[in-house]
């Protein structure tokens, strides 16, 4: 710790940081634009400006950059001074000169930190009479508005776009008062994690387009605490609600999961939640083929007891469901007859996944791990479009070995300075796919196979890093020097790191990380690796105990149950169409509850309108096995009941669980490796100064209106049994622990940089810890000397991949946008989302007659299949990619399927 | 396209440097010596070459008040209007440039003669005011010598 002093008062702070860090940090006020805590210092803006001096007999001092100036031992500032104050009155007075002082129709209007740092400046007149320069906006695509006159040339968002998340379409164009920040035309912005630039923009040149088709202020908005539903890797959001419908995503700050940033399909796909695809009422079908009619819940759940009394029940659980969801499902059914709700190859991947991690000496990382690791091996996967944000952490890892070799010479704040030193090296990045990724651009070797081949590379890693694990036969000389190189850059690093996962569908792929983790986790070095899984609760999914969907498919057809119950789970996406035909025609009863009206709802005999995560309470497992409570922003309305609502009153379980909490409670019960999950979070009867926290802000308007329509009394605001937390503007306003958070507002900080206050220092974790529970930690380290090795290394390396003759392997490729089931109801999601196609390489469309354009015939297992073909350069020959999911494409790829293809006739 | 010249000049100037964005500027002003200004697409095409994106060489382009994005006349007249210049009447001398070619500060006449721009500070403060035509600086300017010396500019 070092000693600074503030208006001549000591203070201890951390060594290694600049002053504005620490000021804000210590709690002061000291306004600033360009400085970020995740992007650090340029000394851009001159908002920060603070007096130092030289000693204490200094008098006079001079005028400094607070973000550009280190807090050393004995530093002597002052915020106060005269001089400082009206050199940064005089500096915002300029920075707004051209500024259209527009708030009013200003979508950032109410959180905009110009607005507050204007205010706390003291810039409350305008004498500026001029005229202003103004700037045609442009369309920037579906997520982001653009209003360039607001503009005050702070930088930040080209630092974010392009220095910091890698994109190369947002420039800073001309200079002067002209400095224009935008494409070089008008166009969709290319980067998956472009919607942060309405939240690092201090001002209303970015906003969030999607808002703004249903705009609210955020003094309107009604929010709480929740967790990405789009994909594993558990970043932590704030939805914003009014009038029953969600508004808007906005960053929830998890220093140990996502930190200040989401990426573009968590903070857009909100939109499912508002789409007219909602199941909002029961259904209950006349007969097995009758029509289906809505009725009431309670007349449904009549219904639902008689049927589950006299029949006998399997499950269908899902990795898209929270535990307790799945669980009061487990309950209902008994532990024989629940399914988890994964296909065959999903279920084996996932089950692979979660026990390399649990019995490994590897360690499963978080996002923050990744982002600070030295050298990473990335086998299989295509982050970027399976686990978007895991793509943005890897762009700062490879900053990792080229900042560190600066020595020490350049503080690590000093953003400019450091990325001039560093130019253009990164630290290893190694990428095996089949298909290119975009993070192929920074990547030390991108190396393109067939998925066996990419098992094969990192069995021969694993086997050069340690003689014991097994090594592939007969490797190629070009795969056995990459082989190398990766071994040697793994082996040298401080944090070496291997990225895979089921998005290729290879168990092979899964052992072959596991080995190279397990080599590198020796000597007192615990490797990170990190394993990626499909969907917000795969992880959960996979750790309770259950089975593939067929497990419950087979207690049907056996006659062993009659009647299924499916949770929150689109079977047509996952099983193949046969096995969801007999599920249907043999069983007697098939019960669905879901929030959305899919396939498979269409199909039930009785459907059941589920919450979705914004209005519902439950924990997801991320891939990292880190247990995160989400909770309700708005109560479901009408008929709509949170899933586990509905298990636990269809059975006799009728009156246990009154509240979440108490599922919870069971389930850390009947399966100990939750056990935690409860502790993380406080309890539905957790108070702050005997008041619950409030969802609803301070000046949240029109409580007394807002029902007008159906009567002039105010209603009563809905209760919450489930949570510490209130439907109301009545409650707690200040800050509660980490994982009630449900905003980030403190006194004269309106924005979402308000996060500072909440901060035990700024950049640094939520005061009180990162919220979420692990339930994964490494097996102790692998003994150096014999006895063996434990576990065992993954015994056999496959075979050099060749394809039967005329048939190609089919490997499935995802896309940030189109791939995910929910996200793909947003409107912007699916504007981006392409249309289903074919990937081939060049040499085997050349061979099938086929050209860029041309249609191909798919024969699959199922049926065939008409896909124009996209000429995929570097794909492996006798591979056939086919993306996952897209509109037409649901349930079609079955990875590792071998496929005939031929070029279509012309119709 | 880039013509093979333009290719040519530029490799060559890349060869110097460990990255090719160094040679960013250089090249834009390789393309502007062969065709006056830079259009549109030269930049597309210098991206490609350079190994960078549209936006980013954009920027750099867009930035140097001495490449120019649009078309210019056949001589450029930079007029300084740093503070040098300006004590010593360089306002009533643009003006006076402009009323007598016909145009304002940053356009080009019709017979694409001229092109007016204003510039910072041209470095000859000493003999001000001062303006450039080409590569020509032309120094203790009054209305009279102005004249000569836009005659000399066909
Ligand atoms: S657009 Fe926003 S983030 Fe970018 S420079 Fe202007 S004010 Fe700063
Ligand atoms: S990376 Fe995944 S969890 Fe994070 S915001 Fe994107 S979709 Fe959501
Ligand atoms: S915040 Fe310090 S100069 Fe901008
Ligand atoms: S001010 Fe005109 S040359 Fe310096």
């Amino acid at each position: 710790m070092v000693q600074i002093f503030v208006e001549n008062k000591p203070y201890e702070v951390k060594p290694d940081q600049n002053l504005l860090d620490a000021c804000l940090s210590l709690g002061f006020d000291l306004p600033y634009f360009c400085w970020h805590p995740a992007l650090h210092s340029v000394g851009a803006c001159r908002q920060c400006a603070v007096k130092q001096f030289r000693d204490e007999n200094d008098t006079s001092g001079r005028i400094v950059m607070a973000c550009m100036t280190p807090a050393a031992n004995g530093v002597r500032i002052s915020i106060d001074d005269r001089e400082a104050r009206a050199f940064r009155a005089g500096v915002i007075e300029w920075l707004m000169l051209n500024h259209p002082h527009d708030c009013p129709v200003c979508d950032e209007g109410g959180e905009c930190h110009l607005q507050d740092m204007t205010v706390m400046t003291g810039h409350s007149r305008r004498r500026y009479r001029g005229a202003k320069r103004t700037f045609i906006n442009q369309d920037l695509g579906p997520f982001v508005n653009h209003e360039m006159s607001r503009c005050i040339q702070c930088y930040r968002c080209v630092r974010f776009y392009g220095d910091y998340a890698g994109g190369g379409d947002l420039a800073a164009f001309s200079l002067r008062s002209q400095v224009y920040f935008g494409r070089h035309q008008s166009g969709v912005l290319e980067s998956p994690f472009s919607g942060n630039l309405a939240e690092i923009c201090p001002t209303g040149v970015f906003t969030d387009k999607s808002l703004k088709r249903h705009y609210a202020r955020k003094w309107d908005l009604e929010t709480a605490p929740s967790v990405c539903v789009h994909c594993a890797l558990g970043c932590n959001t704030i939805p914003g609600a009014r009038y029953g419908s969600l508004r808007r995503i906005s960053n929830r700050f998890n220093g140990a999961v996502n930190g200040y940033f989401l990426c573009d399909r968590g903070r857009y796909g909100y939109e499912f939640v508002n789409s007219p695809r909602r199941l909002r009422q029961p259904l209950l079908r006349k007969g097995r083929s009758g029509p289906a009619a809505p009725v009431s819940a309670t007349a449904a759940l009549r219904r639902l007891r008689e049927i589950i009394s006299d029949s006998r029940v399997a499950g269908i659980g899902s990795p898209r469901a929270s535990l307790e969801a799945n669980f009061a499902l487990r309950r209902l059914v008994g532990p024989a007859m629940f399914a988890s709700g994964m296909s065959e190859g999903d279920w084996r991947l996932a089950q692979k996944t979660s026990r390399i991690l649990k019995e490994g000496p590897a360690r499963s990382v978080s996002l923050d791990e990744v982002r600070r690791a030295d050298a990473v091996l990335v086998l299989g996967e295509d982050v970027t479009n399976f686990a978007p944000m895991l793509d943005l952490a890897l762009r700062q890892s490879v900053r990792q070995m080229p900042v560190r070799e600066t020595s020490g010479a350049i503080p690590p704040w000093d953003d400019k300075a450091m990325r001039e030193a560093v130019q253009q090296r990164r630290g290893p990045l190694f990428i095996a796919t089949p298909a290119p990724t975009s993070l192929d651009a920074i990547a030390t070797t991108a190396w393109r196979a067939a998925p066996d081949e990419i098992a094969r590379l990192g069995f021969m890693v694993a086997s050069l890093l340690d003689k014991s694990a097994p090594a592939p036969a007969g490797l190629g000389s070009r795969e056995r020097s990459i082989a190398t190189a990766i071994a040697a850059a793994l082996g040298e690093a401080e944090r070496p790191l291997v990225i895979a996962g089921t998005g290729l569908g290879s168990e092979a792929v899964l052992e072959a990380a596991a080995n190279v983790a397990w080599t590198l986790s020796a000597g007192g070095r615990t490797a990170g690796l990190c394993l990626t899984l499909p969907e917000a609760n795969s992880m959960g999914a996979a750790l309770m105990e259950g089975g593939p969907i067929s497990r419950a498919v087979e207690a049907i057809e056996s006659g062993s149950a009659d009647t299924v119950v499916i949770l929150e789970n689109d079977l047509c996406r996952r099983a193949a169409p046969s096995l969801v035909e007999n599920l249907f025609e043999k069983a007697r009863h098939v019960i669905v509850i879901d929030s959305l009206i899919n396939p498979t709802v269409a199909r039930a005999g009785v459907a059941l309108p589920a919450a979705t995560f914004a209005e519902s309470d439950g924990t997801f497992v991320s891939s990292e096995g880190r247990a995160q409570r989400y909770f309700k922003v708005m109560p479901p309305s009408g008929e709509v009941m949170e899933s586990w609502r509905w298990l636990a009153a269809m059975g006799p379980a009728a009156d246990a669980w009154r509240m979440v909490g108490e599922v919870a409670k069971d389930l850390e019960n009947d399966l100990p490796v939750f056990s935690g999950i409860s502790a993380a979070v406080y309890g539905a009867g957790f108070r702050i100064s005997g008041q619950k926290i409030a969802r609803q802000p301070r000046g949240y308007s029109g409580r007394t209106a807002m029902s007008a329509d159906i009567g002039v009394a105010e209603r009563q605001p809905p209760v919450d049994d489930d949570s510490p937390l209130s439907f109301s503007m009545e409650g707690f306003q200040g800050e509660p622990p980490p994982p009630l958070i449900p905003r980030y507002w403190a006194p004269g900080w309106n924005s979402v940089q308000a996060l500072n206050k909440f901060q035990e220092e700024v950049g640094g974790p939520l005061r009180g810890g990162n919220p979420g529970r692990r339930l994964i930690e490494p097996a102790p380290g692998r003994p150096e000397q014999p006895p063996a090795p434990q576990p065992p290394f993954f015994n056999l390396p496959p075979a050099p991949f060749s394809p039967p003759a005329g048939r190609w392997l089919l490997a499935p490729l995802y896309h940030t946008f189109g791939s995910e089931e929910l996200s793909i109801l947003s409107p912007g999601i699916r504007q981006l989302a392409p249309a289903a196609y074919l990937a081939l390489s060049q040499k085997d469309a050349d061979d099938l007659g086929i050209g860029a354009g041309g249609i191909a015939e798919l024969e699959t297992a199922t049926g065939f299949l008409r896909l124009p073909v996209r000429l995929a350069e570097t794909l492996p020959s006798g591979v056939a990619g086919v993306p996952v999911c897209l509109e037409g494409l649901e349930g079609i790829v079955s990875p590792g399927e071998y496929v005939r293809i031929r070029a279509a006739s012309r119709k | 396209m880039l013509s093979r010249e333009e290719k040519e000049e530029i490799e060559a100037a890349a060869a110097a440097f460990p990255v090719r964005q160094s040679v960013a500027i250089d090249a834009l002003r390789i393309v502007q010596r062969y065709r006056g200004w830079v259009p549109d697409e030269a930049i597309d095409d210098l991206g490609e070459l350079l190994e960078m994106s549209t936006a980013e060489l954009d920027g750099v382009a867009s930035f140097y008040n001495l490449i120019f994005r649009r078309p210019v006349g056949r001589h450029v007249i930079l007029a300084c209007d740093s503070v040098s210049c300006w004590l010593l009447g360089s306002d009533g001398l643009m003006e006076y440039i402009s009323g007598r070619l016909g145009i304002a500060s940053g356009q080009t006449t019709a017979d694409g003669r001229f092109t007016l721009l204003p510039s910072v500070c041209l470095g000859a403060c000493d003999r001000a005011p001062v303006m450039m035509i080409d590569d020509d600086l032309h120094t203790n300017l009054d209305a009279e010598k102005v004249d000569r010396i836009l005659e000399r500019y066909e």
